[in-house]
């Protein structure tokens, strides 16, 4: 057998290894993208339900008694807010089912409304002050239960035992339905109001305004520190420094050094230490700008390393100052660089949740935060909180919080992607 | 007045001084004689505004630092009351007694005559050390605009000058990395020596009972049993050699094959699609490992329990199946540091020189065989630099095991039972309402310590390795 034989003997085989090779790369992307269109489906799909909301029609009788009101023609405003509304609910429903006498019934009757519409009734009556004394047709938020109910997420043919609605309240909902007084409608609550217990009243909206407050703290701290410290490094630096060297390796490992570790140093020195106040998008801010800094500041040197010398030569040969150089000629040109790495270090910031674990940003905070001292939470915190509570409700929001905020990193990726693609100029 | 409105008075200031010292400027110009200026207007209006602001903001800044911490000290000294008391205790006092002050006097909100004094008090050097920062600062801001203004002669070296400020304030911009590290340093260290002065180090790294929930009170320190902490570690290195196995291979092949074979079409739509896996928030992974790989990993255990039984196989009967699960956490850990390992190998892989691929396939051997025994080992120290960068961030994550591994420290070398990792835990030892000097509290300071330690040796090391290897072939 001479050579030329062997190496065909074995030709077979070697073709083979290589296609079984291309096969195994093509499996493993195939994978990767699998796994990731699995991800983000799993959570579209879960979040579905987060976006409507049942409500009952019901006619509430804005009785006076029922309402703790004296017996006037008008009221004032005040009077009006701090009437009793609790009632007007669950009276109008045992109006509807005059059936119910027992008292666990009518208890699970008083749980199809949600403990939060009487403070609906309330916006309406204070809206228009002449319901008072009056009967009103008007729809109601319904509880968690039934809400989950209607929208098919709890199995009416499992047995009574295991199921949080129970066989009269499916009634109920039956009888109610059969009349069209029970519907589901679009829950624009999710993007108006702020954190709740309950699954049917939670919103985001104070924790995006508690991420804007966030962002807004890091965007102004980080973006000038860190241009500042890229031109320094990129153009000011002595070079081979061994203190220079320290910041650059420093630089390059803060990058990798893991997120909650920050948290840490936002705790002992910027609440500890300076007596920041906790909870409030402040101290969040601050901690992820110290996140970001590496970032940005990596990517700006890139940005002024990529203007070619040239253009410096230039400038310099009419006369201009090396500072000249940098602010008139070499930073407008390095600028969409430098944005487009600016807006990737802020989306990573968007996103971080642990080291605001750390700072106290994860208490439970109802109301809307209205400045950076105000005590709020961030949306992936928020994420993170709901993903915690046990009420089934609150998986549709925490996916729904979820969609938003990656609705957002995805806009904020396509700016950057946008710049990039327009302004990059190669040399 | 806050600070807010006093830096934007300055700002203003800056502002008029900019404007005064260039208009000084344009007259010499515009003078008779035409003086020659040895910089343009602008920059004499720069110093000016320099001169202004700098000093004022420089104090200003110390001054709100430092104020609150000496107005307490100044309280404390008064009461007699309040010196006696150890710093835990004191802290609560001053707070109770920040808050009095910050709902108002006016309301009788404390039955305690003492704290209403003591709050008075603290309004009072509050309001005097507002006066006092109000005056040095704006005198200071004065004064630095009647020098700047005396100074300027056409022969003044004004953008020189300006220059030098410009470059001292790039510089200081570019120590706050080093200052980050030394405040990181600095924040885990002193905690973790108050710590290793209860506990000794040996048993916190080698004990095997962790279970700092039991609260220890004072005096009932070092007996030891709670703080070891060898399990959260066994916890982290399980949850990263899993999360190793799933994205070492993914991403190296998925990296090879995009660099070696699939055409730039391909690559371009495929790479920016995996990559969107890399900024995916770790909260978002958390929730996905805990809620469907979870449920997806136990009820594969429970099979496999069933199986065990009916067959007999005492390997599978005898498997403890949790709902958390070290093998969700580090799977989807795994996918989360795929696209990582899949960038970095990509970059060092590109970076190996044509020539030697060319020599390869001149030789007669196939692509996979060229890859294989000609490319991958000339990139592989490339490649474990970048896989030590993944470890480091595998052991640093927090999100994805704090929402799927649980918080039960078991030693355990079963993927399907639930562990505990350093990450994990100082989440849970540092959120809850603690005060700040319990031994619970300090253990997650020395925890956070050796995280940031071992992460700091990897990334040192992988950036040593990468850094050397990109030289070899530039």
């Amino acid at each position: 057998m001479n050579n030329l034989e062997i190496v065909k003997a074995g030709l077979n085989k070697r073709y083979a290894k290589e296609r079984r090779f291309k096969f195994y790369g093509i499996f493993s992307i195939s994978l990767s993208m699998l796994f990731l269109f699995f991800l983000l489906f799993d959570i579209g799909a879960k979040s579905i339900p987060a976006f409507t909301q049942t409500y009952i029609n019901l006619d509430i009788e804005f009785d006076k008694k029922l309402m703790k009101l004296q017996d006037q023609d008008s009221y004032s405003e005040e009077t009006l807010f701090s009437a009793s509304y609790s009632k007007l609910g669950r009276n109008a429903l045992y109006k509807l089912f005059p059936e119910v006498t027992e008292r666990k019934q009518k208890k699970a009757l008083r749980q199809m409304l949600s403990s939060g519409a009487r403070y609906d009734l309330r916006d309406a009556v204070l809206e228009n002050n002449d319901y008072v004394g009056t009967t009103q047709n008007l729809w109601v938020l319904a509880g968690d239960d039934i809400d989950a109910f209607v929208k098919g997420l709890i199995d009416r043919n499992i047995p009574e035992a295991d199921r949080r609605v129970k066989d009269y309240q499916v009634e109920w909902v039956d009888t109610l339905e059969a009349q069209n007084k029970i519907e589901r409608r679009f829950n624009i609550n999710f993007f108006t109001s702020g954190d709740s217990r309950e699954p049917e009243q939670a919103g985001i909206l104070g924790a995006l305004k508690g991420s804007f407050y966030t962002m807004l703290v890091t965007l102004l701290l980080s973006f000038p520190i860190a241009v500042s410290a890229a031109i320094y490094l990129e153009e000011f630096a002595p070079k081979n420094n061994w203190w220079i060297d320290i910041i650059e390796i420093n630089i390059n490992n803060l990058a990798a050094v893991p997120s909650i570790v920050f948290g840490i140093l936002g705790l002992a020195v910027y609440i500890n230490l300076f007596g920041v106040p906790r909870s409030a998008p402040l101290v969040g801010g601050l901690v992820l700008t110290l996140m970001t800094l590496p970032t940005i500041i990596i990517s700006t040197r890139a940005a002024l390393k990529s203007v070619p010398p040239s253009i410096r030569e230039a400038a310099l040969s009419i006369g201009a100052s090396k500072m000249q150089v940098i602010t008139h000629h070499v930073l407008p040109l390095a600028m969409p660089g430098i944005l487009t790495g600016s807006i990737i270090g802020m989306a990573q910031a968007l996103g971080e949740t642990a080291p605001l674990l750390m700072i106290g940003m994860v208490a439970f905070v109802a109301d809307i935060p209205q400045s950076i001292l105000d005590p709020a939470t961030v949306l992936p915190v928020q994420v993170f909180i709901w993903s915690d509570s046990p009420e089934r409700g609150f998986i549709a929001l925490t996916s729904a919080a979820i969609v938003t905020l990656l609705v957002f990193l995805f806009f904020m990726n396509l700016v950057a992607i946008v710049l990039r693609k327009k302004f990059e100029t190669r040399w | 007045m806050s600070n807010l409105e006093i830096l934007l008075i300055l700002i203003i200031a800056a502002a008029i001084a900019y404007y005064a010292t260039k208009r000084q400027a344009q007259s010499w110009q515009a003078s008779r004689d035409k003086t020659k200026l040895d910089s343009l207007p602008n920059y004499y209006g720069y110093f000016g505004a320099i001169c202004t602001l700098l000093p004022a903001l420089i104090v200003l800044s110390f001054w709100s630092f430092i104020e609150g911490n000496i107005i307490s000290a100044l309280v404390v000294s008064k009461f007699e009351r309040l010196s006696a008391l150890n710093a835990s205790d004191l802290s609560l006092v001053m707070n109770e007694i920040k808050i009095i002050v910050e709902s108002g006097l006016s309301e009788k909100n404390s039955n305690d005559l003492f704290y209403e004094k003591a709050a008075v008090l603290i309004e009072r050097y509050s309001l005097v050390s507002l006066f006092l920062k109000v005056a040095s600062v704006f005198a200071l801001s004065i004064l630095g605009f009647m020098y700047a203004y005396l100074k300027i002669t056409p022969r003044f070296k004004a953008r020189k000058k300006v220059e030098k400020t410009a470059v001292y304030l790039l510089l200081l911009s570019a120590l706050v990395a080093i200052l980050t590290t030394a405040g990181i340093i600095f924040s885990v260290l002193f905690e973790s020596i108050a710590f290793f002065s209860q506990i000794s180090i040996f048993d916190f790294v080698f004990g095997t009972h962790w279970s700092p929930q039991i609260a220890i009170r004072e005096g009932q320190v070092s007996s030891t049993g709670g703080f070891g902490a060898f399990p959260l570690f066994w916890g982290t290195i399980l949850i990263s050699i899993i999360a190793m196995i799933v994205a070492a291979p993914l991403g190296l092949i998925s990296a090879i094959y995009l660099a070696e074979y699939a055409q730039p079409k391909i690559r371009n739509v495929v790479k920016p699609i995996l990559e969107i896996l890399a900024g995916v928030p770790t909260v978002v992974y958390g929730f996905f490992a805990a809620l469907t790989v979870g449920p997806m990993v136990s009820g594969f255990g429970d099979r496999l329990n069933e199986f065990g039984m009916s067959f007999e196989i005492e390997l599978f009967a005898g498997l403890v199946v949790s709902s958390e699960s070290a093998l969700a956490a580090g799977l989807v850990m795994g996918m989360m540091i795929m696209p990582f390992i899949l960038s970095l190998s990509d970059d060092v892989i590109n970076a190996v020189p044509d020539s030697l691929r060319d020599g390869s396939i001149a030789m007669g051997s196939t692509k996979s065989e060229t890859v294989w025994k000609v490319v991958f080992p000339a990139a592989l120290p490339g490649i474990v630099g970048g896989f030590l960068l993944a470890i480091s961030r595998a052991i640093g994550e927090t999100m994805i095991v704090l929402m799927a591994a649980g918080v039960a420290a078991n030693l355990t070398a079963n993927p399907l039972n639930s562990v505990t990792t350093v990450t994990t835990q100082i989440v849970v030892l540092l959120t809850g309402d603690q005060e700040f000097d319990s031994i619970k509290t300090l253990s997650a300071f020395a925890l956070a310590l050796g995280l940031f330690v071992t992460t700091l040796i990897l990334n040192i090391l992988a950036l040593q390795i990468v850094r050397r290897y990109r030289e070899q072939y530039e």
